[in-house]
């Protein structure tokens, strides 16, 4: 059953890991939705969490292949347990001030917040999960998007299960 | 009288002079290092990027460089030594071209799981990423078909990664590794401090040892299965399990199919041998598989050349897969008993466990049944020289004791068929990749790994034309490499499926205007034969193989013969073609 599934690799920090991790999903056919890289806990250790789509079978091998490189130390799919999952996203929408107000009442709706106002502009920002992300996109796109940039989700498992 | 004490140093003495620390260049800490890891032969191309490291060779004597005429040569004759030995293959190429010569090579061994260590010379890290002159992405290029890659940024770290490449090679799921030094890493002065013994790297640690419960549900099948047969691959050879695997088949009497790399992991001569299976595999080792209830896959990765239609593939069988690559377990075919573990040691451990195969004798039967009513054969031809019946008399006048190396194609095939192993490391081959040009120069490589065995290389006229500038090194250097050309004046196995799947629409497969290959060995002084019958073909041969130097024999064999059995693309494997009607 095709589903998807959010994974977090933790990696050496070296230079090209990061190719050779994309890489692998590239020529294997293993699809990548988002992914985003930061340090971890553990200094010279990175944490990649990836968004992929497909089926249990399919996962074995992305965990598999991922092992396989060296400089992968820990696969986890995150998404097998209870999980925080957040993204965040910068939203530049059309404001003239007669429309602010609405649109401040959609941000506050969302807990997001406004952090840049031009003249005829604000940045939105906006945090949670990519499900949250998407309502408030859609319900700011009346008032016209000019640019929108998501970081793509970062996560971790709820409790005492490591990631 | 220097050359003279050189000469008689003895190892020891060499390993201390290696190991001394003292302020050296980054090139002089590249070539201890590799002294250091038991490296005895290298092939190499200079160039630009690696002047530090061949000047540092001059008048290096503790291990023996081999110059090629072409890089893809250096990595084929690396491959073959590799695979010839049991032992790393190492190369050495220049930036740019020189390091994407080697590519192929690289992807050949990659898709056979050959220990290399591939190092090559980069542009200076201040000119990295500049476009400079002869610079290419080598890491980056060759990422997808490495086991691993280190881009070294300090001479100071050479030592370890060169130790950490030998032991990533050679280790695990084995493969090639790439070293990429810049020139002014190559050209560091810094105080050179030896790293030896135990790798740990954190995100490697192979499994070599299987679980137990997995054993035992192995166990368990085999003393239930009452048409079991063993699968195995390439994993047999490379992890030197011949022997368990022998006393495997011996205590449990269940029939051995091997497969194209697994050649000699099995000796061809004992009865529960069934022979290759897959594409052009044995009529026997096909229909077992077929029918097996219980298959056993040691060592070999259900590669597409032997599954066929992977849809109806053994439909029957359990499927118990042994592999030291978890990766492979699953990946093609669904698997009942997965078991990770080293094949020779896993094998060792199930020789204490398991018992015979009891309620199998009736499969025993079955199969040497097939095995008589559908040999292995072809139509000879006392007007034509039949490429059969050359393989066959190679394999008669070496006794069947020669390393065998060969290109890709009919020939290949054949070789496969006709040529019967019974020692492991004789038969080098690449199979995933199938890349031609590989058999010559691999025989190279082979050769310099056993000088005192016979090598022989078995190429098409094709193949030979891909690197055949590799003569010069046997003529210089006296690799005494005894090469067949199997003649067929055309790209044989292209011109087969043209025939069989094309409708016989021949398509620019012709290889009229080859060279002359008796005068194109005499070109590069070595010794050329050329053959067209039975006789000629026998007396050529043997003179060439009592000839103490290289030799080139071009046997001028039928154009149209063809390789059966063939299982052609979309069938399952037991729906062969025999070729009978030819």
């Amino acid at each position: 059953m095709n589903r998807k599934y959010t994974i977090a690799v933790l990696v050496n920090n070296q230079p090209g890991v990061l190719q050779r991790v994309s890489g692998l999903f590239g020529r294997r056919g293993f699809n990548i939705e988002s992914i985003t890289v930061g340090a971890s806990e553990e200094a010279g250790l990175s944490r990649m969490v990836i968004v992929t789509g497909g089926d249990d079978k399919l996962l074995e091998q992305v965990s598999k292949q991922l092992y396989k490189l060296i400089d992968v130390i820990k696969v986890v799919d995150v998404s097998a347990n209870p999980m925080v999952e957040r993204e965040l996203a910068l939203i530049k929408v059309t404001a003239e001030p007669s429309a602010r107000p609405e649109i401040l009442g959609v941000v506050e709706t969302f807990r997001a917040a406004v952090v840049d106002i031009g003249p005829s502009t604000l940045i939105v920002q906006a945090v949670g999960g990519p499900d949250k992300i998407d309502a408030m996109i859609e319900l700011l796109r009346p008032y016209g998007i000019r640019e929108l940039s998501r970081t793509g989700v970062t996560a971790m498992n709820r409790g005492a299960v490591r990631s | 009288m220097v050359m003279q004490g050189e000469a008689l140093k003895s190892k020891e003495e060499i390993m201390e002079k290696m190991r001394k620390p003292e302020v050296i260049s980054g090139s002089e800490i590249l070539l201890r290092s590799l002294v250091l890891e038991g490296v005895e032969c290298v092939f190499g191309y200079p160039g630009g990027a690696v002047l530090y490291i061949y000047d540092a060779m001059h008048g290096f004597s503790d291990f023996h460089h081999v110059l090629t005429r072409h890089e893809q040569g250096a990595i084929h004759a690396a491959d073959g030594y590799a695979r010839a030995s049991g032992k790393v293959g190492v190369c050495i190429a220049t930036s740019g071209p020189g390091a994407t010569n080697l590519v192929t090579g690289i992807a050949t061994a990659y898709m056979d799981s050959v220990p290399l260590v591939v190092i090559t010379g980069n542009v200076a890290t201040n000119l990295i990423g500049t476009d400079a002159f002869q610079e290419a992405d080598i890491t980056g290029i060759t990422m997808p078909i490495t086991k691993h890659s280190f881009l070294v940024r300090t001479a100071e770290e050479l030592p370890r990664v060169i130790h950490e490449a030998f032991h990533i090679a050679n280790t695990g799921r084995k493969g090639p590794v790439l070293i990429d030094i810049p020139k002014d890493v190559s050209a560091a002065m810094t105080m050179f401090e030896p790293v030896s013994g135990e790798v740990s790297l954190r995100g490697y640690n192979p499994n070599t040892t299987p679980r137990k419960p997995q054993l035992d549900k192995l166990a368990k099948a085999i003393g239930e299965a009452e048409r079991p047969l063993i699968l195995a691959g390439g994993g047999v050879v490379y992890s030197g399990g011949h022997e368990e695997l022998l006393e495997f088949v011996t205590k449990t009497g269940i029939p051995v199919t091997t497969t194209l790399l697994g050649l000699g992991g099995f000796p061809s001569g004992n009865d529960l041998w069934v022979g290759m299976p897959g594409m052009h595999g044995a009529y026997a080792s096909n229909k077992a598989i077929q029918e097996s209830d219980l298959l056993i896959n040691i060592g070999a990765r259900f590669d597409d050349r032997v599954t066929m239609k992977l849809d109806g593939f053994a439909p029957k069988a359990k499927i118990v897969h042994i592999d030291i690559d978890p990766a492979e377990i699953g990946k093609n075919v669904p698997t009942d008993i997965p078991i990770v573990g080293d094949v020779k040691i896993t094998l060792g451990l199930l020789n204490e466990e398991v018992g015979y195969a009891a309620k199998a004798d009736a499969w025993r039967a079955q199969i040497q049944a097939w095995k008589t009513e559908q040999p292995l054969r072809y139509q000879d031809s006392d007007t034509e020289l039949k490429p059969q019946w050359v393989i066959s008399m190679i394999h008669d006048t070496t006794n069947g004791d020669a390393i065998v190396t060969t290109d890709v194609g009919q020939h290949q095939m054949w070789a496969a068929q006709y040529y019967r192993f019974n020692k492991p490391r004789s038969w080098v081959t690449s199979g995933g990749l199938g890349t031609m040009g590989f058999g010559f120069p691999s025989a190279i490589g082979a050769q310099m790994a056993n000088p005192e065995r016979v090598v022989v290389s078995i190429n098409g006229d094709g193949g030979m034309q891909m690197c055949a500038q590799e003569l010069a090194i046997c003529a210089i250097n006296n690799i005494p490499v005894k090469v067949a050309i199997i003649n067929n004046q055309v790209l044989g196995m292209v011109r087969q499926w043209q025939e069989i799947l094309y409708d016989n629409r021949y398509s620019h497969i012709d290889l009229a205007g080859s060279p002359d290959f008796v005068k194109l060995a005499d070109a590069y002084g070595v010794k050329g034969f050329r053959a067209s019958n039975k006789e000629e073909a026998e007396a050529a041969w043997k003179e060439a193989l009592a000839h103490p130097g290289p030799a080139v024999v071009e046997f001028v064999v039928r154009k149209h013969e063809n390789v059966f059995p063939m299982v052609t693309q979309g069938n399952t494997i037991d729906v062969m073609l025999m070729g009978d009607e030819q």
